[in-house]
């Protein structure tokens, strides 16, 4: 499993260029309350870090992942 | 008061607020009698209709008429039943021959509208643990499709095939997959790349399931859609069309080559749980069917039209969705709701039908005024469209 330090500032990198707000990310920050991302931006988000993990995420996934946290622990268990 | 209807209090707002501007409803317009597929009298007014799916005007073919009214008269008004118990009359089975004369393919299964169409196939073939790889710009009925099954729902970015073969390469080892895709996406009026990705798909193993609902009788030398005119409808899993388009009635349909097609007409609850259509309906689409296998000349003429207005309405300054015309549709892009909704009012009081279209419907937010052309549009009538749409968009300031 790869470490999951790693995987967590991996994964702020890719939100950053979506952080239009400028907004303090942390493991509890919300994608939809608190980066205030509509559901394109969502895709788009999720495109690039497919990519960038080289995973899927389904929208299955998609539906059971509502903050930063819970993206980081979905990607340890995808890259397990 | 709170109650489970709270929850659309934002669009009630919005919606208030566009129409205490004075503007007519744009979602509200009501045709008090159609002239003919291409002329309606909207609020007194003759206007010309450049927002109907009418591609092949076929909803006033003579032929067509009389077959409906036979029907009506031979087998009565509805079959109040489902296909598999006690729906299926001789017409149904004649209007499935039809579609496979016209695709040339061993089966064609045919569906109470082409949303339920998309919403039994894609249900029904994709089953849980199995993927489903869609463009995210698809329509609506797809995306219910893949809620209504428990299927794994893999989007990747429009009309991308690298994208899409990423995706697909990713796909766990043994699991089944399933490629939807459309042959014009209805919003901006643009054709997929199929023969592309339907090799990249048939390359990862995955079955093709291609949506051909806006190209049907006009796209490909017999009308067979985009797969046709790109040369690779032979690996096309499964067509999926429509009777409300080019057909020029209601009704949805799957046609495919698959040797075990038949036994989703047990398995396919959309198929199973709902009345079949209507006999004038099925005897309409199967007489307007076969007349399009036929229409080269239609197909032509539709052709010139959609070019000349593209070409037109660019030359007057406005934005379109797609750098030359690619099908029947031609999408302007407005730069917001209210110009929009100002624009589609203007171009009501010349006497000129077109489609609003917003969010949720369009890709990236855009707000669209969609015009579909039609193969009975006359030379003079698109003429008559370009200098509507300069007079509106100079009085709302959209052009210059």
């Amino acid at each position: 499993m790869p470490d999951r330090q790693q995987t967590l500032a991996k994964v702020l990198e890719t939100i950053a260029p979506f952080n239009k707000k400028g907004a303090d990310v942390t493991e509890a920050t919300r994608f939809a309350q608190d980066l205030e991302w509509d559901s394109l931006t969502v895709l788009d988000f999720v495109a690039n870090v497919e990519d960038e993990f080289d995973v899927l995420i389904s929208m299955n996934m998609q539906a059971e992942i509502e903050t930063v946290g819970q993206l980081v622990d979905a990607l340890q268990k995808l890259k397990a | 008061m709170s109650d489970l209807f709270s929850k659309f209090d934002p669009l009630i707002e919005q919606r208030d607020t566009l129409l205490e501007s004075g503007i007519t409803d744009p979602f509200n317009l009501v045709m008090e009698r159609v002239e003919s597929p291409t002329v309606a009298i909207c609020n007194g007014r003759r206007t010309i209709l450049l927002g109907t799916y009418n591609y092949m005007g076929m909803t006033f073919d003579p032929d067509v008429v009389a077959a409906g009214k036979k029907a009506l008269d031979e087998f009565g008004s509805g079959t109040t039943g489902s296909r598999v118990l006690n729906g299926t009359y001789e017409g149904h089975k004649a209007v499935e021959q039809a579609l496979k004369d016209f695709y040339a393919m061993d089966h064609a299964m045919v569906f109470s509208t082409g949303y339920q169409a998309n919403l039994g196939v894609i249900s029904t073939i994709a089953g849980k643990d199995d993927y489903i790889v869609l463009d995210i710009d698809s329509h609506a009925s797809i995306y219910d499709g893949c809620a209504l099954g428990n299927a794994q729902i893999v989007p990747f970015r429009h009309n991308d095939v690298e994208a899409l073969e990423k995706r697909l390469k990713r796909i766990p080892e043994g699991a089944g997959k399933l490629v939807v895709l459309e042959g014009v996406y209805s919003m901006l009026g643009d054709v997929a790349p199929l023969k592309e990705m339907v090799a990249v798909s048939k390359a990862n193993g995955a079955m093709v399931l291609v949506d051909e609902a806006h190209s049907m009788g006009f796209i490909g030398a017999h009308g067979r859609g985009v797969s046709e005119a790109q040369g690779i409808i032979d690996d096309v899993d499964f067509i999926i069309g429509t009777f409300s388009k080019s057909v020029g009635t209601v009704g949805g349909f799957c046609v495919s080559n698959h040797p075990k097609f038949e036994i989703l007409r047990l398995v396919c609850r959309p198929y199973v749980f709902t009345a079949s259509l209507p006999p004038s309906v099925v005897a309409t689409a199967a007489t307007s069917i076969r007349k399009l296998m036929d229409s080269a000349d239609k197909r032509e003429h539709l052709w010139e039209n959609s070019k000349r207005l593209h070409a037109g309405l660019r030359q007057l300054g406005f934005t379109l969705g797609t750098d030359e015309a690619q099908s029947a549709i031609i999408a302007v892009i407005m730069p917001d709701l209210e110009t929009g909704a100002a624009m589609w009012e203007a171009l009501l009081h010349e006497g000129l039908y077109v489609n609003l279209a917003r969010p949720p419907a369009t890709p990236a937010g855009m707000t669209l005024l969609r015009c579909s052309l039609c193969a009975l549009h006359s030379e003079e009538q698109v003429g008559e469209i370009l200098g509507m749409f300069a007079a509106a968009g100079r009085a709302t300031g959209c052009i210059s």
